[in-house]
């Protein structure tokens, strides 16, 4: 099939940037969108243009590192599906697709379609693990945990840390990211004894690193490649409430 | 043969001599240790983090030491580690079943076909229940029983089932713990993290690793970091063959250019091939995927007994399909070990039996196990699994059998360390999947997430501090001759690489080298294939040094320049690989050369003459590498003909 691309250029953080046009030809259903992309900057390389960057990795939509906004859709239109993971086989002959980067102020663009996402990392550093130095564990089987509780921790734990939930929200907002952590350690019996200490940090971080806030508009979990469900905000604002109450009614730390 | 000369073999591993069960605890009391106010004066770099590279930097930086990071994606939370599907051993006997460290031991050198270090690998085994304890109190939500402890299943290889794991998800479970870890260490400012940045090339001062330089993938700056030792915990070289199942950043630049500055390269040739991938679709193909090896729990592999028949599976009756595994391996069926499954789908591709539009492709069929468990058994454990196939294929596997073929997945081989993790190169630690170590000549399955946990958080931080004991060094900084001239050399590089302006483009010199590799040093090798390779790879190299072109300039983001460094490289990888895999005129694990098999087509050792590993010193691009030999004693483990019939 042929297709028209209209992808964001932007040659670095000061650059304005712009949408351009390419056509691109041949390209197979069978192909990943990325492998069209490829396609696209081979030809780019040899016809002396610069080549379209973009972030990518392991390509089987566990890595998070890639991340593109197709017609406006975080990840594009199937569900559940991380850009590398989605086909060319979803897109019709003669079609024009839009491809930007994730935009969200806490993003900053680098070049065309490279984000930096460090405000992530940050959002862990400040309590998104449980302190456990190496050679200190007890036994594995000291403590059992409930199938149920297990089973939904590691619902929470699939976050790639992609961010398709930070581009779709209105407000810009991380919360989804940062719910999905306090979620899976807060269900574990060995994440209680900094459940609430890691919730207020986690989400002081999450505020300075400039996400917004949430406000329930649910675009995230639509788009979240693991479908990581909106009720861990729930949960997260139900551990906050109660780490502020135990902190004499301040929010923060 | 002009490709090679003999030096002298290895003498020393470092390894305690003395009854197994006790060398790795009389080798921790024997390491000397360094004062906790000591520890606060060294820095150590890690290159690196995935589950080797990020669990020993949070190890360390815990321990006190200063340790600077570094990886080359935009977050160490990303390493390829985090794909690793199936699951982790670890001897815990949890399932009664006759499992011990013991057990362990004896099938990982036995799946290693005899070609790995007894002492190492027992090592391996002991630590190997820690790791689990390590990950569950860091909250890795490992899949549980309804009593609420954890749940194992099989894996290839064993009959014992020592796997813990987290869905088809364990990789990333255990990386996230890792990564969690570590990221509490940046917060506490005991780690200076720097994402995307990438080592390109090793200081040696006097001897000794002191530092490294980098690239800033986004300033394009160069810098020069120096430190009191250097862990490369860089991963494997699977890239070499362009199309392979490892993440497309995946490069063998950081262990490479330490082997140009004198790290040994241990036993290149080895490289797993697994069996249970998605089969290439075209030539638009950049990368392949795994299906994790837990699908042959319950998958059953077939192909037609007819060639050529085109029958859609469904049509196929029973009795004129061959579960060729089941017939020809009956005690362990579809889950013998990855080398042997893999040359199995190889051999009845070759007879005309591959199914898919290409012909090179097996069945992967659930019926059964849908029909005696339900679908929603299924599901619940290899969902993510059948939803990522659907993606690819646009093909419902729980309707029809999933179509796999194998594909490059893992190096064994990397830079030769001793018992203490430590390369040639004193003060250059290589852990995880870079060095060569604990798997021999083939992985067994659920292996290299228990080696890369194990090397970085029990073994490498207690044998690093044997060797900073005697620090901290003379301080020395990037001004250091040896540092500027390092510098220099990177800058140089990369400007010979911007200034062909050829008419090729990096992807397609890379896909070319992997072609003839996949070709002549792939799942079977023979000695005239292996000499066309080595004149093919010189002569392609040569071409690329004239006719590539690099567009952009050095500064800032240019991801064309970083894959023609990383390309560049894999170019005198692929000779030497290929030189190995012609000195080693036998059959083992991975490596099978086609002039060396039983009458019944498996892997035919040949010990008197090579149960050693093969450690190679460079001389040069071009020039006849230099082979070490170390021999491999086997105390406890006697080597046999490998049969999982």
């Amino acid at each position: 099939m042929n297709l028209t691309l209209r992808i964001w250029r932007q040659k670095g953080p000061e650059d304005k940037g712009r949408m351009v046009t390419y056509q691109v030809e041949d390209v197979s259903p069978d192909m990943s969108f990325l492998e069209m992309l490829d396609v696209l900057n081979e030809r780019l390389i040899l016809s002396g243009e610069e080549p379209v960057a973009f972030d990518h990795d392991c390509r089987e939509g566990i890595c998070g590192m890639c991340g593109l906004m197709i017609n406006g859709d975080a990840h594009g239109p199937q569900r559940g599906t991380t850009a590398c993971q989605l086909h060319m086989r979803q897109f019709s002959d003669g079609e024009t697709i839009d491809i930007e980067p994730w935009r969200a102020r806490a993003f900053p663009v680098i070049k065309d379609l490279v984000v930096n996402r460090n405000a992530f990392d940050k959002i862990i550093a400040a309590g998104g693990y449980i302190t456990a130095p190496t050679g200190s564990a007890p036994e594995a089987h000291s403590t059992p945990v409930p199938k149920a509780d297990a089973d939904a921790a590691f619902e929470s734990a699939a976050c790639i840390g992609c961010g398709a939930c930070v581009a779709a929200c209105p407000n810009g907002s991380g919360m989804l990211f940062t719910a999905a952590k306090v979620t899976q350690l807060s269900l574990l019996p060995q994440g209680q004894p900094e459940r609430y200490t890691r919730v207020i940090g986690m989400v002081d971080a999450h505020d300075e690193a400039g996400f917004g806030g949430c406000t329930n508009a649910g675009e995230c979990t639509v788009v979240c490649p693991k479908g990581i469900p909106l009720n861990t905000i729930g949960r997260l604002n139900r551990d906050y409430l109660a780490a502020t109450a135990k902190n004499g009614g301040k929010p923060g730390s | 043969m002009d490709l090679y000369t003999e030096g002298d073999p290895i003498a020393d591993t470092r390894a305690p001599e003395g009854p197994i069960e006790t060398r790795w605890e009389r080798r921790r009391f024997s390491a000397k240790l360094v004062n906790p106010a000591n520890r606060r004066k060294m820095t150590v770099i890690v290159v690196g983090t995935g589950l080797a590279g990020g669990s020993a930097a949070a190890t360390l930086a815990e321990q006190g030491y200063r340790v600077k990071s570094y990886c080359y994606q935009d977050s160490p939370r990303r390493a390829h580690s985090i794909a690793a599907q199936g699951g982790i051993n670890a001897a815990k006997n949890y399932r009664n079943d006759g499992d011990s460290v013991h057990r362990l031991f004896y099938d990982t050198v036995k799946g290693g076909d005899f070609r790995s270090r007894e002492s190492n690998v027992h090592r391996l085994a002991e630590v190997s229940v820690n790791i689990i304890d390590q990950c569950v109190a860091q909250g890795v939500p490992f899949a549980r029983e309804y009593g609420g402890l954890l749940d194992t299943r099989s894996f290839g290889g064993a009959q014992v089932q020592r796997t813990f794991y987290a869905r088809g998800q364990t990789g990333q479970q255990l990386l996230l713990g890792a990564y969690q870890a570590l990221e509490r260490q940046i917060g506490l400012g005991n780690v200076e993290m720097n994402a995307r940045h990438e080592m390109l090339e090793l200081v040696v001062v006097d001897g000794k690793a002191r530092g490294i330089v980098v690239r800033d993938l986004v300033t394009g700056e160069i810098s020069t970091e120096m430190a009191d030792a250097v862990v490369l915990a860089s991963g494997g070289y699977g890239n070499v063959f362009y199309l392979s199942t490892n993440a497309k950043g995946c490069n063998v630049t950081a262990t490479w250019r330490a082997h140009r500055k004198g790290a040994y390269f241990a036993n290149p040739c080895y490289t797993q091939i697994h069996p249970t991938c998605i089969p290439v679709s075209g030539d638009h193909q950049s990368k392949l995927t795994l299906m994790s090896e837990s699908l042959r729990n319950d998958g059953r592999v077939w192909v037609p007994k007819a060639k050529g028949d085109d029958r859609a599976p469904r049509d196929i009756p029973e009795n004129e399909r061959d579960y060729y595994l089941e017939r020809i391996y009956p005690s362990f069926g579809n889950l013998v070990p990855r080398d042997i499954a893999s040359r199995a789908a190889k051999n009845v591709c070759d007879e005309g039996r591959g199914v898919g539009p290409t012909k090179l492709g097996v069945y992967l069929d659930f019926a059964d196990a849908i029909n005696r468990l339900g679908r929603k058994a299924i599901e619940a454990k290899y969902g993510n699994l059948f939803e990522m196939y659907e993606r690819i294929t646009g093909e419902d596997p729980y309707e029809v059998p999933m179509r796999i073929y194998p594909a490059v997945h893992y190096t064994m081989g990397g830079l030769w360390v001793d018992y203490d993790l430590q390369s040639t190169i004193p003060g250059l630690f290589v852990i995880g999947e870079a060095n060569f170590s604990d798997h021999g000549a083939n992985r067994l399955g659920a292996s290299a997430l228990m080696q890369g946990l194990a090397d970085g958080y029990f073994v490498l931080p207690a044998t690093i501090a044997n060797y900073l004991a005697a620090g901290p060094f003379e301080a020395i900084d990037a001004s250091h001759p040896a540092a500027v001239q390092a510098r220099h050399d990177v800058e140089d590089r990369i400007t010979r690489l911007l200034a062909v302006d050829g008419d090729r483009t990096v992807d397609s010199f890379h896909r070319e080298l992997g072609q003839i590799m996949w070709e002549h040093c792939g799942m079977e090798r023979t000695e005239a294939g292996l000499r066309k390779a080595i004149d093919e790879i010189r002569a392609l190299r040569e071409q690329f040094w004239q006719r590539v072109r690099v567009p952009g300039d050095g500064e800032g983001l240019n991801q064309s320049l970083e894959k023609a460094g990383r390309v560049a490289d894999f170019f005198e990888l692929a000779e030497l690989m290929c030189v190995d895999a012609l000195h080693r005129e036998e059959s083992c694990g991975g490596h099978f050369r086609a002039e060396h098999q039983t009458p019944d087509g498996e892997a035919q050792r040949d010990d008197d003459r090579f149960a050693y590993v093969a450690a190679w010193e460079y001389t040069g691009t071009g020039e006849p590498a230099v082979l070490h030999k170390e021999d491999l004693k086997f105390e406890y483990v006697h080597p046999t003909q490998r049969s999982y019939k």
